[in-house]
């Protein structure tokens, strides 16, 4: 502030102003900001408060918890859904997108597609669950189908209630999500960049590797950590699907509040919301890094 | 939806509960009723009626329609008094009506009644209301709370139901076959869920275990699954009705329940393990109509509300009373499924040591 006012004219009535203009933008960020805490904020400095106190106070006693081998078992499940859906979705989402990008920017073929990914990367708990177990649950139409065609559909045991099974529920949503938030930086690449490498006798293989794929990279991975951190913290989907075992986190954190069998622990559930807001935490430092550098070359 | 971390969500509800606790403040109730131990307070029946029905109103948690006939018993309450039955998550667990009790206490919406496990019960004493009903006597020594805390409602036996167009149980080892492939369900987690802590219970006792140890059953979920006959979702009527669950461990009148919707749904008992199990009922220190509740509880324990559970094939905590003096619906009676063996049930120290072994031991045994 000082060293903006000693480089000034000498307008003294220069930085008056400009503090008048920061508390009118405060004011109007008010209720942005009053919803940020009481939804965001407010939660998270529960989490926080309750994943360190006890029945006696403060105590580390919840986190110590948490190298207990069937919770580790589920951060590393989590972890692993998240990563491979999100690998998944980020590959065949970028591919779609790019067959769409390179088509004409107003035509049917790229509205259709965006609009059609924009309610399906938000179609997700019961309801999908419910439409996967209806087409290939054990009963469900497609199974029911090859079996009257003497075709069994889990020859090596059914894999729609498990880990596996959940990765491809979630490649559902994530695949559209990809389309949707690529799309941006796919539209930033100029056919003209693509010109000039001909014109300097490059191929198409120089063009990807020295050209395009370095500028696109930034943004791809980027767009991969969201994919995770969407993964990461779904629930109802997860839930719908297979409730029994816990297999991941957000499973863990519902069992440990709502168990009607002596084993209700809010202060381990937070604990392990507290362990998931480290891991979100993580995701998105990495992911303002990229943007930062996604946003050196793209408009 | 995907994108909720529903933890965060409970947190914000919370809060905002907390806002409406203090905008609403108090219902105008006879603040006597909420200490009324019995229908003397009131008068007599009449006057409990007439102070239930001037408060309208009565909210019940975690009722399924179709658990131990609750629709039948909330319509005809509702017609019989003329009181609104106001129901709020169906399909919550008992723990989740307790943490209602703490999060919703001053408000009009906090419930009034509870229908909860025992181990909840034991362990939230301190949010009941004492209350005994006309029929205190007709109930068991050990089946309610000596100060009228809680008192047991109606129970049943551990069972296994299938769909005999497909299988034929005959014992519970039998489910290990390859002929029950992706085909054995639990109601719920047993971490988490009462009914299916019990379904554990009854696999140990028919596998060497007892009552304090069940282990046998962990490790007989543990091959359920290695041999791909484990289904890990929770069996619900819809599920039974399309088929992803075709056989369940459940009450037996719950399993008796889809009888309804799939007539070939059959219901087998153990002789080998015959575990049985009660839920108990509860008013709340903090009921928003102390009168409704009560009457609640006076309908439920008549010989009307015991024969409503019946008929859902549940048992009465009353039966043996009511056999006796002769109100006991003996259709009803006649139509439970038969148990052979001598019935058992875990202690308030088997549930806890049961509870504390699956914790650690569950999530390893059938994660995938």
């Amino acid at each position: 502030m000082t060293a903006v006012a000693t480089t000034d004219t000498g307008d003294v009535r220069r930085p008056l102003g400009g503090r008048l203009r920061i508390s009118t933008a405060w004011f109007g960020a008010a209720p942005f900001l009053v919803y940020t805490a009481a939804f965001l904020l407010l939660p998270a400095v529960l989490v926080v408060v309750g994943a360190f106190s006890g029945p006696g106070g403060p105590t580390l006693s919840n986190l110590a918890q948490l190298d207990q081998p069937y919770i580790v078992s589920a951060f590393e499940s989590s972890l692993v859904l998240s990563a491979v859906s999100a690998a998944i979705g980020a590959v065949v989402g970028a591919i779609l997108a790019y067959t769409v990008a390179s088509g004409p920017p107003d035509g049917i073929m790229r509205r259709l597609v965006t609009a059609l990914c924009g309610v399906l990367s938000q179609f997700g708990g019961v309801t999908l669950a419910f439409a996967f177990i209806a087409t290939i649950g054990t009963e469900g139409f497609i199974v029911v189908w090859l079996q009257q065609h003497g075709i069994n559909f889990y020859p090596n045991g059914v894999w729609l209630f498990s880990l596996t099974g959940l990765t491809l529920i979630y490649c559902y949503f994530q695949i559209p999500l990809m389309v949707i938030v690529f799309m941006p930086a796919l539209d930033g690449i100029r056919p003209q960049w693509r010109e000039a490498t001909e014109t300097l006798g490059g191929s198409t293989w120089h063009y990807w590797r020295y050209v395009a794929g370095p500028l696109l990279l930034p943004g791809f991975l980027g767009c991969w950590l969201l994919l995770f951190a969407n993964a990461f913290s779904a629930y109802a989907t997860a839930a719908a699907l297979l409730d029994i075992g816990g297999i991941i986190v957000p499973l863990q954190i519902s069992r440990d509040i709502s168990s009607e069998v002596g084993l209700d622990q809010s202060s381990l559930a937070a604990a392990l919301a507290l362990g998931m807001v480290v891991v979100v935490a993580v995701i998105t430092v990495l992911y303002s890094g990229l943007q930062r550098r996604t946003a050196r070359w793209l408009p | 939806m995907n994108k909720t971390v529903v933890r965060g969500a409970r947190f914000a509800m919370a809060a905002l509960v907390l806002v409406a606790a203090t905008a609403c403040g108090s219902s105008s109730t006879n603040s006597s009723y909420s200490t009324a131990t019995s229908d003397a307070a009131f008068g007599g029946m009449s006057g409990l009626v007439k102070a239930a029905q001037a408060e309208g109103q009565l909210n019940v948690i975690a009722l399924p329609l179709n658990w131990a006939n609750y629709g039948s018993i909330i319509s005809d309450f509702e017609a019989k008094y003329g009181i609104k039955v106001n129901q709020a998550n169906p399909q919550g667990s008992s723990q989740d009506e307790v943490n209602a009790v703490k999060s919703e206490a001053g408000t009009s919406k906090a419930p009034d009644v509870l229908d909860i496990g025992m181990a909840v019960a034991w362990a939230n004493t301190s949010l009941f209301a004492p209350y005994e009903v006309a029929e205190w006597s007709d109930i068991p020594t050990g089946q309610k709370d000596p100060n009228g805390l809680w008192y047991q409602d109606y129970g049943g036996y551990m069972s296994i139901g299938y769909d005999s167009s497909k299988y034929t149980v005959t014992s519970v080892a039998s489910l290990l076959t390859p002929a029950f492939k992706s085909a054995v369900a639990l109601n719920g987690d047993p971490t988490e869920a009462n009914a299916a802590l019990n379904g554990v219970m009854m696999a140990s006792l028919a596998n060497g275990g007892s009552l304090s140890n069940i282990a046998p059953g962990v490790s007989f979920f543990k091959q359920l699954n290695a041999a791909g006959n484990f289904v890990p979702v929770t069996a619900t009527a819809a599920t039974i009705d399309n088929g992803t669950t075709p056989v369940v461990f459940d009450w037996d009148y719950l399993n008796s329940a889809s009888v309804v919707n799939l007539p070939s749904w059959k219901v087998y008992v153990p002789s080998s393990a015959v575990l049985g199990g009660y839920y108990a009922q509860a008013i709340t220190k903090t009921a928003p109509h102390p009168a409704a509740a009560r009457l609640w509880e006076e309908y439920l324990y008549s010989a009307t509300g015991q024969n409503l559970w019946l008929q859902g094939g549940a048992r009465p905590v009353e039966m043996t009373a009511m056999q006796a003096n002769g109100t006991l619906n003996q259709t009803y009676a006649a139509a439970l499924p038969p148990v052979s063996g001598s019935p058992v049930t875990m202690t308030q120290s088997d549930a806890a040591a049961a509870a504390a072994y699956l914790a650690s031991n569950w999530s390893a045994a059938v994660g995938s």
